[in-house]
């Protein structure tokens, strides 16, 4: 080997520099961002007529499968009973998840604060998690007067221990080299759980909202099953279950959809305070380069 | 600036410490060490030797066994900075939010202090990495961060344990000059823990060799080539033999844990 001469490298400019794998990226992203859209509704679209089809081609009678169009009928015609329905559920589920981010994150920073109030109180968050809500809400039925209150009872014993237990994790998580340079800096209690213990909590605490706001309407939904059926009409779920024993199957479906879409609603509301909240830091919502 | 050795007052004094932990781990036996304003001391030794447990003693984040650590004219929190392995910072605040946290923690106003954040960040070249996030820096520049933040209260010690062990040596040694300038500029004193007979021969001007099992001082080297310390310094003959000095005595630690 000897050294060779180079020729001098013209010098380039900044415009007409295209790196392959980067526009094939670029490209990439913006076809993503399309399909993420556009898919997912054309397959809505061929499942609502695949249905629509089978219904009619077959002459399915409506009391065993209504055709979506039958069910958009029922949600326009019966808005006015669905939609105040729709708000009690709606009011249920989000007073459940308030009470279980208070009650979540008051207990756990009552644990760290606390390892004896932990010793104490946990077995029971524990207990009250895995007995089942269902067994839960006759007895809530009996001895709580309001038919809401019994209800929501039940929505927040089950939304209540996702946060309990990832804010106790996330408020515990803080890294060890931080604890012992706050300990070197005399920090107080205070200081510590607001400038370190909080902040490590955070992305803990979000993915634990993340999964008490669909426990939350899935508590709301078996309190109302359970409990609505005292003739107190609740919410969605009261009607969907009265609309089965009128055998009204596109008022049926039509609440059954219009739970789903809260459901829906609640996921993407949670990731989105999620995704703003940690967008700048955490991993989780770090975009990847490469 | 600094007095030359066995002209500086003392600072502190480890008083024949003792420190064993649960299960019967002597991880030091009988350490005394007088430490003096405006040391640059290292403390080199084999693994396990009881070093990072000296510091944290120091720090005060442990207590010993037996013995006694006295500080001239008493301790106070704000007398300590520390710099570990690992940059430490805090994922969630800006680059200038974690240098304001000693600041922060003694409950001083970010704005009170923002004049010295912005200097010590110029000091270590990050002025224009002021509101960047953590994640957004190089291994080597979050170390930057991490020595701005222990130096920006300008305490009069500051403890590092292995700071630059885990960087590459480019990194490693310009950020050996830098800290050299900036102890100069702060007037701090140092107590650097090191695997690194070469880093700590160009840092310090008194090596402290340890050996393990039980961990205990079993040499001091004297480092007199004077400050500031070039790059030229690197390739001197008398760097060549303090290095020399301090791997023998390195050698008979190691050999008598053997
Ligand atoms: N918290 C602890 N509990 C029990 N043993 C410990 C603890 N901390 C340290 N030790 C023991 O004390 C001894 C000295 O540990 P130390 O971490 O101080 O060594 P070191 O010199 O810093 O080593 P290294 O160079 O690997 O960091 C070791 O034998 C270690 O196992
Ligand atoms: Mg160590």
């Amino acid at each position: 080997m000897s050294i060779t001469e180079h020729a001098p490298i013209p010098p380039q400019t900044d415009t007409d520099v295209v790196d392959v794998e980067e526009a094939a990226r670029a490209r990439q992203d913006k076809i993503n961002g399309i399909a993420k859209w556009t898919l997912p509704s054309l397959m809505m679209a061929l499942t609502l007529l695949a249905w629509h089809l089978y219904v009619t081609l077959n002459n399915i009678p409506h009391y065993v499968l209504p055709g979506p169009l039958l069910v958009g009928q029922s949600i326009i015609e019966d808005w006015g009973l669905l939609w105040p329905a729709m708000q009690t559920t709606g009011r249920l589920t989000l007073l459940a998840l308030l009470f279980a981010i208070i009650g979540g994150v008051a207990l756990a920073v009552a644990f760290t604060q606390s390892k004896w109030a932990e010793m104490s109180f946990f077995p029971y968050a524990v207990i009250l998690q895995v007995t089942p809500v269902v067994a839960i809400a006759p007895l809530l039925q009996i001895y709580v007067d309001s038919a809401f209150v019994a209800a929501l009872l039940c929505a927040w014993i089950v939304a209540f221990f996702p946060i309990l237990s990832n804010t106790t994790i996330g408020l515990k998580s803080a890294d060890h080299n931080l604890q012992d340079l706050f300990t070197i800096y005399g920090a107080s209690r205070w200081q510590r759980l607001r400038y370190l213990s909080a902040p490590s909590a955070l992305p803990y605490f979000l993915a634990g909202l993340r999964i008490a706001g669909g426990l939350a309407l899935i508590g709301a939904v078996v309190a109302e099953f359970v409990i609505g059926r005292a003739g107190t009409g609740l919410g969605l779920a009261s009607t969907l279950l009265e609309a089965s024993y009128r055998f009204n199957f596109g008022r049926l479906y039509a609440a059954l959809i219009l739970i789903s879409l809260m459901g829906v609603m609640i996921f993407a509301a949670t990731s989105l305070i999620s995704h703003l909240l940690l967008r700048k830091w955490h991993e989780s919502a770090l975009k990847r380069d490469t | 600036m600094t007095l030359p050795l066995g002209q500086r007052a003392p600072l502190l004094s480890m008083n024949h410490i003792e420190k064993t932990f649960a299960g019967n781990v002597t991880a030091l036996r009988d350490m005394s060490l007088n430490v003096n304003e405006g040391d640059f001391l290292s403390l080199l030794g084999p693994s396990g030797c009881g070093k990072s447990t000296a510091l944290r003693l120091i720090a005060g984040l442990s207590h010993p066994t037996r013995g006694r650590i006295e500080w001239q004219g008493g301790k106070n929190k704000d007398d300590l900075g520390i710099v570990f392995q690992e940059p430490t910072l805090m994922p969630w605040a800006t680059v200038a939010q974690n240098v304001w946290l000693p600041f922060r923690l003694r409950g001083t106003a970010f704005d009170a202090v923002k004049n010295d954040i912005d200097e010590i960040l110029k000091l270590v070249g990050l002025e224009s990495f002021h509101d960047a996030y953590p994640r957004e820096l190089s291994g080597g520049m979050k170390m930057r961060v991490a020595i701005a933040r222990a130096m920006v209260t300008k305490p009069r010690l500051i403890l590092m344990d292995e700071p630059f062990a885990a960087l590459d040596e480019i990194t490693r040694f310009k950020l050996n000059n830098d800290l050299l300038a900036l102890k100069d500029a702060i007037g701090c004193t140092v107590i650097f823990v090191t695997h690194s007979v070469f880093e700590s021969v160009f840092l310090s001007d008194r090596i402290i060799v340890m050996a393990a099992r039980p961990g205990r001082v079993i040499h001091e080297v004297e480092v007199d080539t004077p400050y500031p310390r070039s790059e030229a310094f690197r390739t001197s003959a008398e760097y060549s033999a303090h290095t020399r000095a301090t791997s023998d005595a390195l050698g008979e630690a190691i050999g008598e844990a053997a």
